[in-house]
C-alpha cells in the first residue's frame, strides 16, 4: 500500500497465500481485524432488527421466537467474537511487541493457529445461525439450554468454546512475550500502560476461560449425552451452572475493559502533551481489576437463591471494584489537569469513553447494592448499564485505538473532519440509545421481553432512535478508513508526536519492526508540553483530500 | 527513546545458529520462553480441570451417601494397578527428558514409545472397566439410549456421581490421546535430528504435558475410587 517504494510488513510479499499463512504479528492483527469486523456487523445487525421490533408495543414484523434468537445471537456474537478478540487480538497483537522493543510474539505459529481457531469458532457460530438460531439467551442458562431449548445450542456453545481456546492462546503468547521479549533497558515500569493493560488481560484470558470452556463443555455432554450435572431431575443444580458461567463471564468483562483502558491511556497522554499521571497506580489497577474481578461472579446471582450472607460478600466486593476504577478515572483526569489538550479524534473518542464508563461503573455500584438490585435485576436497567461499559466504553476504546494507530498500521491518514463527526455521533447516539433503557429498567420493563405495555413506547422509539444515529456513526468510520487506504495522505512515521517505540519506527513498519534491537533509556510518557509549531499541517494532513 | 532506521523488511542475518528462530536474541531465551509458555498453558489445564472439581466437590458435599454408594461400584484393585501403570509411563518419559538432555535420539524414541506402550495399557483397562459398568446399568447417558437401571439408582445421588465419573475419567483419557497424537510429533521432530542437548524444550514440555495428565489422575484415583473404602457398603456392591 505505501507507495514511496520503501518496503514494509504490508508490501513486503503478495498473494492470498502470503497472509493466510502468516507468521507477523502485525498481518495476523489485520486478520484479526477484518474477521472481528465481520462479526460486529453481524452483531449490529441483529442489534438494529431487535430495535427496529421494539418500535411498537406489540409484534410487528418477528415472532417472538425469531425475537429470542435475535437477542441470542446479538448477544453471543458480540460477546464472543467481537468484544472479546476486539482490541487485545487486533490491537494487542500488532503493538505489544512493537511496544516493547520486541522483533514479534514469542510463539509467533501459535499467534497464527489461535486466529484459525477464532474464524472456526466464528463459523460454527455463523452455522448455528444459518441451521436456525439458539435462543437460549447468550448465558445458556440450564436447564432450560441443556434440556427444553429446541434450537441450535450444541452448536451454539461449542463456538464459543472453541472461540475461547484462541483467547486462551493470545493470552498465552501475551504473557510470554512481554516477561521475556522485553528489549534492553525496557524495565516493567518503562512498559506502556497499553501493556500492563493487555498483561492484567492475558491473566484473565488464561485463569478464567479454561473454566467458560468446562462449563460449555458439561452443558453440552448434558444436552447431548443425557447425564445430568445441572439437571435437577437427577439432583443436578441449575444454580451451580450460573455459578460457574460467571466465574468466567464476569472477568470477562474486563478482558473487554482492561486493554480498552490501556489505549486510553496512551491517548489521553499523547492528547495531553503530559506523562500520565500516577503511572505505577494505573499500571497496578489493572492487575487489582484483574484479581478483584474473580470474586465477584455472585452478583449475579442476588435473586436466584444464594444465602443472603453470601450476596452481603459478593456485594462489597463488587464495589471494591470501583476503586481501581475511579483510580484510573482520576489519573485520566489530573493527566488533563493544565495539560495543552487538543481534540484529535482519537481523542474524542478517548473522552467518550471516560463519559461512558463512568455512567457505566458507577450505576454498576447501584446493581451491586443488594436491595437496589433486586428490584432492577434482569430489568432493561441491567442492560443499559453492561451497554454503557461494555459497548460505550469498549467500542469507544476501540474506535479510538484504531484511529490513533491507523496511520502507523495501514500508512495512510484519514480525514479528521468526517472522524470527529462520528465521534461525536456516536456518543450522542449512545447516550440517546441506552439512557432511556436506565429509566425502562427501573420503571419495571424487564430484558429480553418482546412486548410491553404502551406507555414505554416513547422511550423504546428514543432508544430506537439513539441505535440507528450509533448505527450510522459507526458506518461512517467505515467509509473513510477504507477511503484512506487507496487515497489517503502518507502517513509520517509519527503523525501524532507520541512517544513510545511503536512511533519510532517508520509508518508501516517493517516486518521485523526494528533492524536492530532498540535500547530504552528513556522514561515513558516523556512529553514536554505543547506540540511543535509545524504540528497542524501534520495533523491537518488527513484533511486534504487531493493526493 | 531510541530510533531506529529500519528500512529494510528482509530477515535480518546477525543469527547463525539454525535451532534459534528469527526473532529471539538467544538460546536462553528461547528456551525460557518455551517453558514459561508451557506452564501457563498448564495453568489453563488446571483451572480447566479445577472447574469439574469443583463440581465435583459441590455435589459430594451435597449427596454424601450416593457418592459413597457411587463409588463402592468402582473396582479399586483394577484402579490401583492402572495407577501403577500410568507411574511407569511417567516414569519412561521423565527418562525420555533425560535422553534429550544427554542428546541420544535413539534414547528420546525409545522412552516415549514405551511410555506410550504404558498409556495404551491403561487405555485398554479403562475400556474393560467402562464395558463392566455398561453391563452393570452403570452408565447415565439417556440419549443414546443407556439408561442408568443399576440399583443403586435409589440411593440420591449415585447416578450424579457416574456422570462425573465418565465426565472426568473421559475427560483424562481424552487428554491422553492426545498426548499420543503430541508423541507421534515429537518422534517425527526427533527423528529430523531437531532435539539436541542445546534446544530439546518439546520433549521437555511433552514431558510436563504428561506428568500434568498423570497427576490429574492421581487426583481421580483416590476421589472417584478410595472414596468408597472409607465406609460401609451401601447397597449392591459388587467387589
Ligand atoms: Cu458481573
Amino acid at each position: 500500500m505505501s507507495s514511496d517504494g520503501t518496503l514494509n510488513y504490508l508490501n513486503v510479499t503478495h498473494g492470498l497465500k502470503s497472509w493466510l499463512l502468516t507468521l507477523d504479528h502485525k498481518r495476523i492483527g489485520i486478520l484479526y481485524l477484518i474477521g472481528v469486523s465481520m462479526f460486529f456487523a453481524v452483531g449490529g445487525l441483529f442489534a438494529l432488527l431487535l430495535r427496529v421490533e421494539l418500535l411498537t408495543p406489540e409484534p410487528w414484523f418477528i415472532e417472538s421466537d425469531t425475537y429470542n434468537k435475535f437477542f441470542t445471537l446479538h448477544g453471543v456474537v458480540m460477546t464472543f467474537f467481537f468484544l472479546i478478540p476486539s482490541i487485545p487480538a487486533i490491537f494487542g497483537n500488532f503493538l505489544v511487541p512493537i511496544m516493547i522493543g520486541a522483533k514479534d510474539m514469542a510463539f509467533p505459529k501459535l499467534n497464527l493457529f489461535s486466529w484459525y481457531v477464532y474464524m472456526v469458532g466464528g463459523f460454527l457460530g455463523v452455522g448455528a445461525i444459518a441451521l436456525g438460531g439458539v435462543d437460549t439467551g447468550w448465558t445458556f442458562y440450564t436447564p432450560y439450554s441443556s434440556g427444553y431449548a429446541s434450537s441450535q445450542v450444541i452448536l451454539a456453545a461449542s463456538a464459543a468454546f472453541v472461540a475461547g481456546f484462541s483467547s486462551i492462546l493470545t493470552g498465552l503468547n501475551f504473557i510470554v512475550t512481554i516477561h521475556k521479549m522485553r528489549a534492553p533497558g525496557m524495565t516493567w515500569f518503562r512498559m506502556p500502560l497499553f501493556v500492563w493493560g493487555h498483561y492484567a488481560t492475558a491473566l484473565i484470558m488464561i485463569l478464567g476461560t479454561p473454566v467458560i470452556a468446562v462449563t460449555l463443555l458439561l452443558l453440552m455432554l448434558e444436552r447431548g449425552l443425557g447425564i445430568g450435572i445441572f439437571d435437577p431431575k437427577l439432583g443436578g443444580d441449575p444454580i451451580l451452572f450460573q455459578h460457574l458461567f460467571w466465574f468466567y463471564s464476569h472477568p470477562a468483562v474486563y478482558i473487554m475493559l482492561l486493554p480498552g483502558m490501556g489505549v486510553i491511556s496512551e491517548i489521553i497522554s499523547c492528547f495531553s502533551r503530559k506523562p500520565i499521571f500516577g503511572y505505577n497506580f494505573i499500571a497496578f489497577s489493572s492487575l487489582a481489576i484483574a484479581i478483584l474481578g474473580f470474586l465477584v461472579w455472585g452478583h449475579h446471582m442476588f435473586t436466584s437463591g444464594q444465602s443472603v450472607y453470601t450476596g452481603v460478600v459478593f456485594s462489597l466486593l463488587t464495589m471494591a471494584v470501583a476503586v481501581p476504577s475511579a483510580i484510573k478515572v482520576f489519573n485520566w483526569t489530573a493527566t488533563m489537569f493544565k495539560g495543552s489538550v487538543s481534540f484529535s479524534a482519537p481523542m474524542l473518542y478517548a473522552l467518550g469513553f471516560i463519559a461512558l464508563f463512568l455512567v457505566g461503573g458507577l450505576t454498576g455500584v447501584f446493581l451491586a447494592t443488594l436491595g437496589l438490585d433486586i428490584h432492577v435485576h434482569d430489568t432493561y436497567f441491567v442492560v443499559a448499564h453492561f451497554h454503557f461499559v461494555m459497548v460505550g466504553a469498549t467500542v469507544s476504546a476501540y474506535l479510538g485505538a484504531l484511529h490513533f494507530w491507523w496511520p502507523k498500521m495501514t500508512g495512510r491518514m484519514y480525514p479528521q473532519t468526517p472522524a470527529r463527526v462520528s465521534a461525536l455521533l456516536t456518543l450522542f447516539g449512545f447516550v440517546l440509545a441506552f439512557l432511556p433503557q436506565f429509566v425502562l429498567g427501573y420503571l419495571g420493563m424487564p430484558r429480553r421481553y418482546h412486548t410491553y405495555p404502551d406507555e414505554f413506547q416513547l422511550l423504546h422509539v428514543f432508544s430506537t432512535a439513539g441505535a440507528s444515529v450509533l448505527g450510522v456513526g459507526f458506518l461512517i468510520p467505515a467509509i473513510y478508513l477504507v477511503w484512506s487506504l487507496f487515497f489517503g495522505k502518507l502517513a509520517p512515521a509519527n503523525p501524532w508526536f507520541a512517544k513510545g517505540l511503536e512511533w519510532d519506527i517508520q509508518s508501516p513498519p517493517t516486518t521485523f519492526n526494528f533492524e536492530e534491537t532498540p535500547i530504552v533509556k528513556e522514561e515513558p510518557y516523556a512529553y514536554d508540553g505543547p506540540l511543535p509549531d509545524n504540528s497542524e499541517e501534520v495533523l491537518k494532513a488527513g484533511e486534504n483530500y487531493g493526493v | 527513546m531510541v530510533s531506529s532506521s529500519a528500512a529494510v523488511a528482509g530477515h535480518d542475518d546477525h543469527h547463525h545458529n539454525p535451532h534459534l528462530a528469527h526473532h529471539f536474541e538467544d538460546l536462553q531465551q528461547q528456551r525460557e520462553s518455551h517453558a514459561l509458555g508451557m506452564w501457563l498453558f498448564l495453568a489453563q489445564e488446571f483451572m480447566f480441570f479445577g472447574g469439574m472439581f469443583g463440581a465435583y466437590t459441590i455435589y459430594r458435599y451435597f449427596y454424601p451417601v450416593g457418592w459413597m454408594a457411587g463409588s463402592q461400584q468402582l473396582n479399586v484393585t483394577i484402579g490401583a494397578a492402572n495407577t501403577v501403570v500410568l507411574l511407569c509411563s511417567s516414569f519412561t518419559m521423565a527418562m525420555a527428558v533425560r535422553a534429550a538432555q544427554l542428546g541420544s535420539k535413539k534414547g528420546v524414541i525409545q522412552q516415549i514409545l514405551l511410555t506410550m506402550f504404558f498409556g495404551s495399557v491403561f487405555l485398554v483397562v479403562k475400556y474393560f472397566e467402562y464395558y463392566e459398568k455398561f453391563e452393570h446399568g452403570l452408565m447415565p447417558f439417556s440419549t443414546l439410549g443407556l439408561e442408568f437401571t443399576n440399583v443403586v439408582k435409589e440411593v440420591p445421588g449415585a447416578q450424579l456421581f457416574f456422570s462425573f465419573y465418565f465426565g472426568m475419567t473421559g475427560m483424562h483419557a481424552l487428554h491422553m490421546v492426545i498426548g499420543f497424537g503430541l508423541f507421534v510429533w515429537v518422534i517425527i521432530h526427533t527423528l529430523q535430528g531437531k532435539v539436541t542437548p542445546e534446544k530439546h524444550s518439546v520433549v521437555e514440555n511433552m514431558g510436563l504435558y504428561w506428568h500434568f495428565v498423570d497427576i490429574v489422575w492421581i487426583f481421580l484415583f483416590p476421589l472417584l475410587y478410595l472414596l468408597g473404602l472409607n465406609g460401609e457398603p451401601v447397597i449392591g456392591v459388587h467387589h
